[in-house]
């Protein structure tokens, strides 16, 4: 790891100043994605600038309808959360699949949501569940933020500060890891709200995406047969060492049929 | 430099570091703590394991500077008195190592499981110890002297 100087910021704005008096800045979450690509030397920040000490930027809370998660809570807060449990329990389930318990201990929503890691978990909820990201100068819609490959719709000195997930009628998260890396091979968050069905894919493509033929037929019909014919196709999905890309195609059908089972028992 | 107030083992400690320096690094090199090993520096292994605050954390994966104000338990603060903790006994006592380079995470990871109520059959033990390898693979006896060390854990505290 190149040497760096070390900033602690206490609140948003002390961030975002410090951020743009710098040549080459980073801010740092969990560090669990950052400190790895710092070793590998993939990333040489000249300044680091510590998000962890912005006070409340962790806090989980329930505003009428709207759950409200900050950027800095951790996958074992969120999994651990009563209020997450009761709001969406999908979104527990999913954070308690992210990783390993350590991983859990120190990765944070906000900086999965950052990196828009083609293979997180998260993307898929913030997406499926229709989420906006609320960050220190707007609120972005699930359906605009990620754009492509580790990149978002983010300023690079934008801080994502919460999310916001609505209440949804249904929800459930499937998740096939890759068993060495624990990372979603593919990942499906279904959720129904007033019979409309959405379906958010992680790590299937290059970046998560929604499954519009699927949603569309489940809309109409939110049955087994109304699927049947309906396919994805494998001509934009991964292909890698793990899994070609018609495997994925396959699985990520898999894993929704599985959803609408478990969604209508 | 940066300078960083911890507590290490119950102990006080204040320290100077750059910003690069992990976790783990201070912890070996600065304090001779050689018990937390490093394994793979990837955030693979576990081998690094210890508590920061309670929670069991990848100390290869953590700044140091960033624990200023932290309290860190390693494995050689498990031992009261001298005496082996009831998880290092049972790692004793049911062969739940071979060459032992992951046992001092292995254990930091199982008394965090414990303390954490998730040690509660074969597969959450599993489950919960899925962020430290064994490269002896002798999985079977670890699962056997966690779930020993945790009903001894148990009975200690009741
Ligand atoms: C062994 C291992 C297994 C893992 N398995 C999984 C898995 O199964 N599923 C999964 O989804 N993830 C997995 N991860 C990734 C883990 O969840 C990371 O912690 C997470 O992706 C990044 O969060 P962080 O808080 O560590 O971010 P950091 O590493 O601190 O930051 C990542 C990036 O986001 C930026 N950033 C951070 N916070 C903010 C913010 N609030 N606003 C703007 N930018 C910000 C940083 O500048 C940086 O560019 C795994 C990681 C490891 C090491
Ligand atoms: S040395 Fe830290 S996880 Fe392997
Ligand atoms: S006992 Fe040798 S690596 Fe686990």
């Amino acid at each position: 790891m190149y040497q760096f100087n070390f900033h602690k910021a206490d609140n948003l704005s002390t961030a975002v100043e410090l951020f743009n008096a710098f040549d080459e800045p980073m801010y740092i979450a969990g560090g669990h994605t950052l400190i790895p690509t710092m070793k590998q030397r993939l990333s040489a920040p000249s300044d680091v600038i510590d998000l962890a000490k912005i006070p409340d930027l962790d806090a989980i809370t329930l505003a009428g309808d709207t759950l409200q998660i900050g950027a800095m809570a951790t996958h074992a807060k969120v999994a651990a959360s009563s209020l997450v449990q009761g709001h969406c329990s999908a979104l527990a389930t999913l954070a308690e699949g992210i990783g390993d318990r350590q991983v859990r201990h120190r990765g944070t929503i906000g900086g999965s949501l950052a990196n828009n890691d083609p293979a997180a978990d998260y993307p898929a909820a913030v997406l499926g569940l229709g989420a906006q990201i609320v960050t220190d100068r707007r609120t972005i819609t699930a359906d605009t933020f990620f754009k492509a490959m580790f990149e978002t719709t983010l300023e690079p000195d934008e801080i994502i500060q919460t999310i916001h997930f609505p209440q949804v009628d249904q929800a459930v998260y499937l998740k096939f890891p890759n068993p060495a890396s624990r990372y979603a091979m593919v990942g499906v968050m279904l959720t129904r709200t007033a019979g409309e069905a959405r379906i958010a894919i992680t790590g299937a493509a290059a970046s998560v995406f929604r499954a519009a033929a699927f949603e569309e037929a489940l809309t109409a019909d939110f049955s087994l047969p109304a699927i049947d014919a309906v396919t994805l196709p494998a001509e934009t999905l991964n292909a890698d060492m793990h899994a070609s890309a018609e495997y994925r195609a396959h699985l990520c059908k898999v894993l929704i049929k599985r959803g609408v089972n478990a969604l209508s028992s | 430099m940066e300078t960083i107030e911890l507590k290490i083992n119950g102990r006080k400690r204040t320290l100077h570091c750059l910003p690069n320096a992990t976790l783990v690094e201070v912890l070996r090199d600065q304090l001779h703590l050689t018990g937390t090993h490093i394994g793979c520096d990837t955030t693979q292994c576990g081998a690094c394991t210890i508590h920061v605050d309670g929670d069991a954390v990848k100390a290869c994966t953590v700044l140091a500077v960033r624990s200023d104000g932290s309290e860190i338990t390693t494995i050689e603060g498990l031992a009261e008195n001298e005496a082996s903790h009831p998880m290092q006994k049972a790692f004793k006592a049911c062969h739940g190592l071979q060459c032992g380079f992951c046992t001092p995470g292995m254990i930091m990871s199982a008394v965090d499981l414990v303390n954490k109520g998730c040690a509660v059959d074969p597969a959450a033990i599993r489950e919960g110890l899925s962020g430290n390898i064994c490269r002896c693979t002798g999985y079977q006896n670890i699962v056997a002297a966690v779930l020993q060390g945790a009903s001894e854990m148990q009975e200690q505290s009741s």
